[in-house]
């Protein structure tokens, strides 16, 4: 299928392509990377073909894109070609008897799980926001809060198709064509593009998710509740002071949940329904939360950010259990609109570092102590358990991740960009490693040293046989493997 | 006290790839394109610019001077990227301005500096040839590369078009009527942009410059007042760029003076040998 034709295509001569094409500028999820590029929206395999094609004949560079919300440059492409994935986004088949679900790759995880939470399924893995799509979940190899038993979402894939840019389909699963399906899935779009997508869903048997949560009150108990408490659960995540100093560093909270059994929720026939998973979109039934994150901005500096981490430290020291929504519980990042518009003009970025249980405490110690000292506090901390996974470009490790969110203003850039370079040494020499939806500032030195020069070369040689042409390359890309 | 703030932040520019290394959050880069770089008060503005954060692409005619000032930028450790091109190769522009924008990894901003001044030689001299490689360079060659742009930034809806313009452009005169019409041409063609670009975001900068200090002056005949170098003039067109103004004069001087001559009336201007 081919879409409206346009006359004026800025600089793209018009006779080769039916496509609609825009000189668009466009942006991080921080808000706080901007660049323009040579927008395409693509709506079949025919129309990706068509595009692959035409940026080739007039030596452009090509990067699909979702719905663009990784902190970093990985859907961006300055000057070149932006391939815009939403428009192929129909659930192609569902099968509620056992649970596997074939997608287009522009189908949202909001798409998804609404789709498939009324039959009592729920994806396998999910981010903090229901906002991806699957292709930039497999291109990232998303991890969620059960990472340390479920691993990454490419663990759940059980088939996919892709594009290459020389305009072949393939068909990948973990036996077929195996290579290629651990290196497509973590591969960020350099191999090739998604086209659809095979996922096994996980069964729930109510909509709600029984949760516990209580306060930990140094980084040593928060890292060690994380070890000991998650093999009782199947989701488990930290929330991180990152403002609390001296003994009190690293305290913080656990929220740690557990899918109900049959049976253990008297209301499952109700709180099964959709409706009931919606995030509710006002404050206290009263204020529209889209309206909150204004109301949030004043306390976006460093005193500001105290005070709240305080407040909802001393606020979590009530050990609790609770039952909420799965789609609360999951999608946090959603529950305020617009969160990232209160970091304002700046924007944020966020650090990630993956590090083994062994090294994490002091490492982390040292790297919080020091955003201290140079007056560059994290404005949120993030823990998380993790264990190892076989992908080619995999982030994770028998251990635990951090992100930490900072505030990008004109004045703090130079000197977050030294600290950020010395988080890079810290986590490098401790083992660690960074993840590439996350980060935007690791240079292409400490990829190559945290990835390995096996896992690099593999890439290498994978990227010359699927993209002879070197066709595929983002901002990302350029900026670690160039 | 912040510690030692490290050294090995990224570069913009990689000589050994001879490429534009992609913006970050934290090292964002603003990119343009000074289209007449070589000499004069294009290679003054790109001076300025590299300082100013930005990463450049460089064009004009002649490659020894254009790598020269290239190199020149890049020692330390700025970024710039040399092209060379002839404005009036007109069919070369969008394909050379499509590699450009790819190879900066976007566009913020573009500087048409390019111009020749061919006079005829006397009041009552008059040659064709001058007067049309005038229009072909500074205007038609202003319109082939600043129409594309125009419509990029529209659409990014984001940018910043500066085209040096002259006071020559301001009223006919007796000594050089080709240049005259080129520059009162560029000058119109610069306002009818900014009347459709502004609504969309994007900011037009025409600079009249008087007379500044450079190979051009030789061409200028008789007293040359107000003479400035073009380093002045590069420093106060950055400054009026960073504050988005609309038009400029340099020195500003001849904002009244050029006030003064457009309001003589015809039948005393006429009468003048200026």
């Amino acid at each position: 299928m081919t879409v409206s034709f346009k006359e004026t295509v800025i600089l793209l001569p018009t006779m080769t392509l039916n496509l609609s094409t825009q000189y668009k500028r466009l942006e991080n999820f921080g808000h706080s990377l901007q660049t323009s590029c040579y927008h395409i929206p693509v709506r079949s395999t025919g129309d990706l073909s068509e595009a692959f094609q035409f940026a080739k004949k007039l030596g452009l560079k090509v990067t699909a894109r979702g719905t663009g919300i990784s902190y970093n440059d990985a859907s961006l492409n300055g000057g070149g070609v932006v391939l815009d994935m939403r428009g192929m986004n129909q659930i192609l088949a569902w099968d509620p008897a056992s649970g596997v679900v074939r997608c287009e790759s522009g189908v949202t995880l909001e798409q998804l799980w609404q789709k498939v939470e009324p039959d009592g399924w729920w994806p396998p893995v999910v981010s903090g926001t229901m906002k991806t799509t699957l292709g930039g979940c497999l291109g990232a190899n998303i991890h969620g809060k059960n990472n340390f038993q479920a691993g990454p979402i490419g663990e759940h894939v059980t088939e996919f198709t892709a594009m290459l840019p020389t305009g072949a389909l393939v068909t990948c699963t973990p036996k077929k064509n195996a290579d290629l399906f651990y290196a497509l899935i973590s591969g960020l779009g350099m191999l090739g593009v998604f086209t659809s997508i095979t996922l096994k869903m996980k069964r729930i048997h109510s909509g709600l998710i029984s949760v516990d949560a209580w306060h930990a009150s140094d980084l040593r108990r928060q890292l060690g509740d994380l070890v000991e408490h998650a093999p009782e659960y199947d989701y488990i995540v930290g929330w991180l002071d990152t403002t609390a100093i001296g003994k009190r560093l690293g305290r913080g909270q656990i929220h740690a949940a557990r899918s109900l059994e049959e049976g253990e929720d008297s209301n499952a026939a109700e709180t099964i329904q959709l409706k009931f998973q919606h995030l509710p979109d006002r404050l206290f039934g009263v204020m529209p939360k889209s309206f909150l994150h204004y109301f949030m901005s004043p306390f976006m500096n460093n005193l500001g950010v105290w005070g709240v981490n305080t407040a909802k430290y001393v606020s979590a020291l009530r050990h609790h259990t609770f039952r909420q929504s799965h789609a609360a519980f999951h999608f946090l990042l959603d529950y305020v609109p617009d969160w990232e518009r209160s970091f304002g003009r700046g924007g944020l970025i966020q650090y990630q570092s993956f590090l083994p249980k062994e090294t994490a405490e002091d490492a982390w110690r040292v790297m919080i102590q020091l955003s201290h000292r140079r007056g560059l506090p994290s404005y949120l901390g993030v823990t998380k358990r993790h264990r190892p996974d076989k992908f080619l470009f995999t982030h994770a490790v028998d251990g635990f991740s951090l992100a930490m969110d900072f505030k990008v203003t004109d004045r703090n850039r130079a000197r977050l960009s030294a600290m950020l370079q010395e988080f890079d040494r810290i986590v490098l020499d401790a083992g660690g490693r960074f993840y590439f939806a996350k980060n935007s500032e690791t240079s292409a030195e400490s990829t190559r040293r945290f990835l390995g020069a096996e896992a690099v070369s593999k890439f290498n040689k994978l990227k010359k046989r699927c993209d002879p042409n070197g066709l595929l390359e983002s901002d990302l890309y350029r900026r670690l493997f160039l | 006290m912040p510690e030692i703030i490290g050294s090995d932040s990224p570069k913009p520019f990689d000589q050994t790839q001879g490429r534009f290394v992609p913006a970050t959050p934290l090292t964002p880069r603003r990119r343009g394109i000074v289209i007449g770089a070589s000499d004069g008060l294009g290679a003054e503005l790109a001076r300025l610019l590299v300082r100013e954060g930005y990463s450049l692409a460089l064009i004009a005619r002649r490659k020894e001077k254009l790598d020269a000032i290239c190199r020149e930028l890049n020692a330390n450790d700025q970024a710039a990227r040399a092209y060379i091109h002839d404005v009036s190769e007109y069919d070369k522009v969008p394909a050379l301005l499509r590699k450009i924008v790819a190879d900066l990894g976007g566009l913020d901003l573009v500087v048409f500096v390019a111009a020749v001044n061919l006079p005829p030689g006397g009041m009552d001299k008059y040659n064709f040839e001058n007067d049309r490689t005038m229009i072909e360079v500074n205007l038609l060659g202003a319109m082939a590369w600043l129409h594309p742009i125009a419509e990029m930034f529209q659409s990014a809806r984001a940018g910043q078009i500066v085209g040096i313009s002259s006071v020559a452009g301001d009223r006919g005169r007796v000594g050089n009527p080709g240049n005259n019409v080129s520059k009162a041409g560029l000058t119109t063609y610069l306002e009818a942009l900014r009347n459709r670009l502004t609504r969309h975001g994007v900011n037009v900068l025409t600079v009249k410059p008087g007379f500044l200090k450079t190979e051009m002056l030789k061409a200028a005949m008789g007293p040359t007042p107000f003479s400035i170098d073009p380093g002045r003039a590069a420093d106060v067109i950055v400054r009026a760029m960073k504050k988005r103004k609309q038009v400029i004069y340099t020195a500003s001087i001849w904002r009244w003076i050029m006030l003064a001559i457009q309001h003589t009336p015809s039948f005393i201007f006429r009468r003048l040998s200026f």
